[in-house]
């Protein structure tokens, strides 16, 4: 089952290593990992997505999480209400013939085109797991030729 | 007034209480090593060799309470540490390790001597700095004491460069640290306590399984108490030695792999647990599907991360051991009914003894009965790992919490002569023996140098059977005796023991052994006693790994 958890910590250099390390050292891969300031700079935000196999590890690496010194709090948002948003950008195949096409993708899906050039357009698109899922298989019937993705964002509601 | 770096650091560890610092010199440590020339805040004991250092802050932690101080240069003095950091971690050791490290403007260059030790050591430390400005030198020195010898206690590792040891500041000794994202908790949650205290009132066959946390927070008294009104049975890990007198009889001794068949046959038999700072080691519980199945479990534990890590758990109690066991007590209105049970656990005591067949040889459990009896159970017996080890936990009669100092975690041979030094250091009117193995003894042996170089007054009993024995043990049980690597030769130990300074005693004959044993402890000085015992003795009882707990081998089981 994929996690996503968040991670309120010490904006100090090395914090990152630490909280990676205790996936890393259990054989779990980080699927996705946002993190900057808070409005306290000295204060980090991580969102960690992680694919548990087993929910026994990821319940002692939640208590691992919160030993660590510098990690002030830890949420998993699994079983609560929260809101999560991740940014996309696709790089797409575009030429004039498609462009009616594209442009009426975006009224049904979340997303826009920020620039293009010739043969290309980068689509910016910001939305939940299922919406950029939707779009990005849309997307997919043009030709996407590059993604990059933020991964996921979280805040409890 | 200005102070360097080197000057705030040994300022600050003086005000931490520090009495004696375990280490050795090196590049990127020397000005640290030029302002501790004629220093008179603490004594500096120079080892001879970094893991050495390790240990022996570590065995004056466990000896007296307070924080093990360790210090090395960059490089390979750091990575030799490594060892020492990882066993105290494992052991929940509170210690300060101190590193040098290249200048700031190097770090990173692949410089000589250098290497990532805060990197390194992340996963075996409760916490760790590389301190890249002067001005937080003082507060981190104060926070890694912190850090160290609250909650669970643990090893923190201070990486300091070359430049901060000399850079200049003005010294202002920090307020008491507050760590917003660090609060151990001490003391339990009333509801889980009265709910806990219910479920002991009502069980039938409740056990006590102590730990190490007892030891830790100094739990001992209170535990005597506790358990004298409930009336159930004690049973400890090998990390709980001495945290309950071992002939109270209530006493079952220490359970698990080579635990009493009695201990481990009650735990499996009991309807309740109440742990006490223990983890459920795999070492304690064997095949974990098949432990202790009727058994309701209160864990008492400073770390909500060791509870229901391996077994369920039915009521957790975060806090410190002994903090849970007072407010526990209070709640505690009548004894449990458990007569019956009583009379079982007396019973499987009658019926599965601790006992070895008597040979021509010496045996190694008569040595260690022999010690108990000369040093009538009141020395501080530091062991390493293995046959040994083993045996110094099942043949003394420890009596007082701080006296059985072993690697309970990590399993590091080589540590229980080192730990030695840094136990007389902090009991200096205590015997001290070390209980070795003739292949453990090698792994650090260089540290008799340092014995007889400050006059460090340890014991050595070198069980010495020309194997690797615990080894050889597995091989001749599981592996068809084929084995593979674990008769080792060794050096003349009592000429080595003389080469260095010390007294060396060889004892071939069982009715040598007391006589050895007491001419050691009236020597001032440092002794090995090489002590020739029987080859293939094994230490009986064994519970096989990933078998169930009381599926026992050997003794009379």
């Amino acid at each position: 089952m994929r996690h996503t958890i968040s991670v309120l910590v010490e904006n100090k250099f090395g914090v990152l290593a630490r909280i990676a390390g205790l996936f890393s050292a259990r054989g779990y891969n980080i699927a996705s990992l946002a993190v900057s300031e808070t409005l306290d700079p000295e204060v980090s935000y991580m969102t960690i997505v992680v694919e548990a196999k087993d929910e026994k590890v990821l319940e002692q690496i939640n208590k691992q999480l919160n030993k660590l010194i510098d990690v002030i709090t830890v949420t998993d948002f699994t079983k609560k209400e929260h809101i999560d948003r991740e940014l996309v950008l696709a790089k797409v195949n575009y030429s004039s013939r498609d462009k009616a096409k594209l442009e009426a993708v975006f009224g049904k899906f979340v997303g826009k085109i920020i620039h293009h050039k010739a043969d290309t357009a980068i689509i910016e698109a910001v939305g939940d797991q299922d919406q950029i899922k939707a779009l990005l298989e849309e997307l997919d019937k043009f030709g996407i030729k590059e993604l990059v993705r933020t991964g996921k964002l979280a805040i409890s509601n | 007034m200005k102070m360097t770096g080197s000057q705030i650091l040994l300022e600050c560890l003086k005000r931490e209480g520090v009495e004696v610092v375990f280490g050795y010199p090196g590049g990127q440590i020397l000005p640290t090593f030029d302002a501790l020339y004629g220093y008179k805040g603490f004594k500096f004991i120079l080892t001879r060799h970094e893991q050495g250092a390790a240990h022996a802050a570590d065995g004056y932690a466990r000896v007296t309470g307070k924080v093990g101080v360790c210090l090395s240069t960059s490089g390979p003095g750091a990575t030799n540490l490594v060892t020492g950091i990882a066993n105290a971690f494992m052991d929940s050791i509170p210690m300060v390790a101190i590193t040098g490290q290249v200048p700031t403007s190097l770090i990173g260059n692949d410089a000589f001597q250098e290497a990532d030790i805060t990197g390194i050591t992340r996963p075996i430390t409760k916490h760790n700095y590389l301190v890249k400005d002067i001005k937080d030198l003082a507060r981190i020195v104060r926070e890694a004491f912190y850090i160290a010898s609250s909650g669970r206690p643990g090893p923190v590792l201070i990486d300091l460069p070359k430049d901060v040891q000399v850079a200049q500041t003005d010294f202002d000794w920090p307020q008491e640290p507050k760590l917003r994202s660090y609060n151990p908790r001490y003391t339990g949650h009333p509801g889980q306590i009265k709910r806990a205290a219910k479920l002991i009132m009502e069980s039938k066959k409740p056990i006590f399984y102590v730990g190490g946390g007892v030891i830790t927070s100094g739990a001992s008294d209170e535990l005597l108490e506790l358990a004298e009104r409930i009336g159930a049975p004690v049973t400890w890990t090998l990390m709980g030695i001495g945290g309950f007198p071992s002939l109270h009889k209530q006493s079952l001794g220490m359970l698990g792999m080579h635990g009493t068949a009695y201990a481990n046959h009650s735990i499996m038999d009991a309807d309740l647990i109440i742990a006490l700072g223990a983890r459920f080691d795999d070492r304690v519980t064997g095949r974990l599907d098949m432990f202790a199945p009727n058994a309701k479990v209160v864990h008492i534990d400073i770390d909500p991360s060791s509870i229901s890590k391996n077994v369920k758990v039915h009521i957790p109690i975060v806090g410190d051991a002994r903090q849970v066991i007072v407010e526990l007590s209070g709640e505690i209105k009548r004894k449990p009914a458990i007569g019956d049970w009583l009379q079982h656990v007396e019973d499987l005591k009658k019926k599965y003894p601790m006992c070895y067949k008597d040979k021509d040889k010496i045996l190694p459990q008569y040595v260690i009965q022999q010690i108990d009896e000369v040093t009538s159970g009141e020395a501080i017996i530091c062991t390493e790992v293995g046959q040994n080890q083993m045996w110094a936990a099942q043949w003394y009669n420890y009596t007082k919490p701080r006296t059985f100092v072993s690697s309970g975690g990590l399993g590091t041979m080589g540590f229980g002569f080192p730990a030695a030094i840094g136990a007389k250091l902090g009991q200096p009117d205590k015997t001290v023996f070390n209980v070795a193995g003739d292949g453990s003894i090698q792994m650090n042996i260089q540290e008799l140098a340092t014995c007889v170089e400050n006059k460090i007054n340890v014991k050595v009993a070198i069980l010495n059977n020309g194997y690797l024995g615990m080894v050889r043990q597995w091989q001749e049980l599981f592996y068809k005796r084929r084995y593979s690597y674990t008769p080792i030769t060794s050096p003349d130990f009592v000429k080595l023991a003389e080469s260095y300074g010390a007294l060396g005693i060889r004892v071939t004959k069982k009715d040598e052994v007391k006589p050895a044993l007491q001419r050691a402890i009236e020597t001032d000085n440092t002794v090995f006693i090489d002590f020739l015992i029987e080859e293939e003795e094994n230490v009986f009882p064994m519970v096989p790994a990933g078998e169930a707990i009381n599926n026992i081998l050997g003794g009379l089981a």
